[in-house]
């Protein structure tokens, strides 16, 4: 029977395999950041152990920087210290580190596919959830806990059992306006937050095919937002543009022979998935989430659900809990909440497409006058490439803060949070409460929505905006 | 790690499904570099609320965490785990953890046991007849007891076989691990070439 693309490259990483036991899984590329690295770091040290691949190894600070004045010292003596103690770690380690003010510093799963790092049929893990984003270049990538950096540090290894595997074929083709996060958004708002539990999901069919890499990481960013181990889309064409030239990937013969490799990692025709969900592309619309949850979504031209309309007892509950949060009435059209705050970036939606995107439609317009514009690049080399573009120029005439790069307000771990109360349009990938900070309302929406939300005021699409006069240019940059 | 066998102590009735590790601790109380003093952030948001189960001091010795389905989800940060042991909790009962939660418990000691949705509403409902009832998590069987009579809870939850054995024995993975290093280093020998590196 022929194999699914996650089991060969499950298969190809397998240093040991004994019944009853997890397989003993090597580890191709290890990112690490400063939040969920020190204890392991710590853990070496009092064990008397060495990191064992530091050449797999790279880390960079995104968690707690500011992306204002990321000149100066860190305000918050915390954050300082955690900084700081990558930093020392990295040395003592020998780990090398981008951190802030270098050109390379920026969200590791933005970082990681921009150096050309992020390869098909690898694994790669980080203490963070969103690992899954690498999965888009048809890697196995996933996030871990503390205790499992360290073991990666000491071993580059992890123990893993074996997990399922679903299929989610996307058929048909994505209206105009409707992006990658609009299909994500609809996916989990159909499987429910636990319905990829325990699988390593493919993405697949003509509408995944279709999307740019970043397009595909945007999906796969969210395959733990409904639960799933990991999330993967066969490399293709896309997958080998997007990194040839990049300045770790392969050259010359070593190009050729990881191309005729990679070209092998496709699910054979005759291959079995444990599950499989069919989507219909065609039919999505512009998504947005009004609960508490990823899963709690709705398409932006519906109202607030009530609570009574759901069937199980335990969604009804959440329905209500959610709604009492948000400060929502059930039956209140989407398009009629106001926003405080809109957050463009994040490892979701924070890489050059996405401001790209967002300033097509912000070009010649202005931010509503209640209502804040945060654009936070992904990385440094987004930033650049942005301001090289006259991305940044666009959203500071329409009235947007153009930031330097980190997670920012995606978890508010620096100063970027919302206030108790306040509501925002979120590009980034997590709603929960006080995700963005404490009492803090969030609205996850796509580039499209967030920027017609930032000019209206309300939720918003593109297609609400007034036309601008015909003397203004359309296009964003050069 | 210390060892796990058995554990009986005062149950926590958590009502609520989909608790996320957000939740469970917010990321602004994730800037320790240490793996204690997590437990002022436990709950936090919800700590603000006196009818919160954990502001109830009959609760106040409670060690046995039981959560509706989609506990743990979201976040990698094992600070989640370590957060409710560092406040006094050995286990936490759920029909439905997440698998990076579920993982970094099993990894730190906190033991996550996964129980049918009817067993949790019976501990519930025996918690809210007695509050302050505890609950015992056998390992070594597999079981769940609390209450007594003919209202006594007994039923089984499921935990894999490599984490129990882990636990009961307090075995230290990499220690485990690096029992193999001679067969890691000969799958690192056969590496592709092409394969990328950091240095
Ligand atoms: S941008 Fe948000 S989701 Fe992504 S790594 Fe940073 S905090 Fe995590």
């Amino acid at each position: 029977m022929g194999r699914t693309l996650s089991e060969k490259v499950w298969d190809e990483h397998v240093v040991r395999a004994t019944p009853g036991e997890p397989d003993l899984l090597y580890i191709d590329l290890h990112l690490i950041h400063e939040v969920t690295s020190p204890q392991a770091f710590d853990g070496l040290r009092l064990a008397g152990r060495q990191v064992r691949r530091p050449d797999l190894t790279l880390a960079t600070e995104d968690h707690n920087v500011p992306t204002i004045d990321w000149d100066k010292p860190i305000a918050d003596p915390v954050s300082r210290t955690q900084v700081e103690t990558l930093r020392r770690n990295a040395e003592e380690f020998g780990v090398r580190l981008h951190p802030l003010g270098d050109l390379d510093q920026g969200i590791v799963h933005v970082v990681g596919p921009q150096l050309g790092l992020t390869q098909p049929g690898m694994t790669i893990v980080c203490g963070d959830s969103h690992t899954s984003t690498h999965g888009a270049f048809g890697a196995i990538a996933f996030g871990i806990g503390t205790s499992e950096v360290e073991h990666v540090l000491a071993t580059q290894t992890l123990m893993q059992a074996k997990p399922k595997t679903m299929a989610v074929t996307v058929n048909g083709t994505l209206p105009a306006g409707v992006t990658a996060k609009d299909l994500v958004l609809t996916l989990i708002a159909h499987t429910g937050t636990g319905g990829g539990q325990g699988y390593i999901v493919e993405y697949r069919g003509p509408a995944i095919e279709a999307l740019s890499m970043e397009g595909r990481m945007t999906v796969c960013n969210m395959s733990i937002e409904w639960g799933a181990k990991a999330g993967m889309i066969a490399p293709d064409q896309t997958t080998f543009d997007y990194i040839e030239g990049r300045p770790e990937a392969p050259r010359g013969a070593d190009w050729d022979a990881a191309v005729a490799h990679w070209t092998s990692l496709v699910t054979d025709d005759d291959a079995v998935f444990d599950k499989e969900i069919v989507l219909d592309a065609s039919e999505m619309t512009p998504f947005v989430t009004w609960g508490t949850n990823p899963g709690q979504g709705v398409p932006l031209g519906a109202s607030v659900p009530d609570p009574a309309d759901f069937d199980d007892a335990q969604d009804q509950v959440a329905a209500e809990k959610a709604l009492e949060y948000m400060g929502l009435t059930a039956g209140t059209p989407m398009r009629e909440v106001r926003v405080d705050t809109v957050f463009v970036g994040s490892c979701t939606n924070g890489r050059i497409e996405d401001l790209r995107l967002a300033a097509e439609i912000i070009k010649g317009r202005k931010v509503d006058p209640q209502t804040r514009l945060l654009v936070v690049p992904g990385s440094v080399r987004v930033r650049l490439q942005a301001q090289d573009e006259g991305l940044d120029v666009v959203f500071k005439e329409a009235g947007a803060e153009w930031r330097g790069a980190g997670c920012s307000m995606c978890l508010g771990m620096n100063p970027d949070t919302l206030e108790p109360g306040e509501r925002s349009a979120s590009t980034s990938n997590r709603n929960f409460e006080g995700r963005q900070g404490k009492g803090g309302r969030t609205h996850l929406v796509s580039i499209p929505v967030a920027a017609a939300t930032a000019v209206r005021g309300t939720l918003s699409s593109p297609a609400d905006l007034e036309p601008l006069s015909t003397d203004t240019p359309v296009t964003a940059g050069a | 790690m210390e060892k796990f066998t058995s554990h009986t102590g005062v149950g926590v009735p958590l009502r609520r499904s989909n608790v996320d590790t957000d939740q469970i601790i917010p990321a602004v109380y994730l800037k320790r570099v240490t793996r204690d003093g997590f437990e002022d952030g436990l709950f936090s948001a919800w700590r603000n609320d006196p009818t919160f189960v954990l502001n109830n001091p009959v609760y106040a010795a409670g060690s046995v965490l039981v959560a509706g389905p989609d506990f743990g989800t979201g976040s990698s940060r094992e600070h989640a785990v370590w957060a409710l042991q560092n406040y006094g909790f050995r286990a936490v009962i759920s029909p439905r953890f997440a698998d990076i939660f579920r993982s970094n418990s099993g990894k730190a000691g906190l033991l996550a046991a996964q129980v049918d949705e009817k067993v949790v509403q019976r501990l519930w409902d025996l918690l809210a007849d007695q509050p302050g009832a505890e609950i015992t998590v056998d390992l070594e069987t597999r079981t769940v007891r609390a209450g007594e009579g003919v209202d006594a809870i007994e039923d089984s939850f499921d935990i894999d076989d490599y984490t129990r054995w882990r636990l009961l024995e307090g075995l230290d993975d990499i220690g485990i691990t690096l029992g193999h290093a001679d067969v890691i280093s000969a799958f690192e020998a056969e590496r592709p070439r092409f394969k990328p590196a950091t240095l």
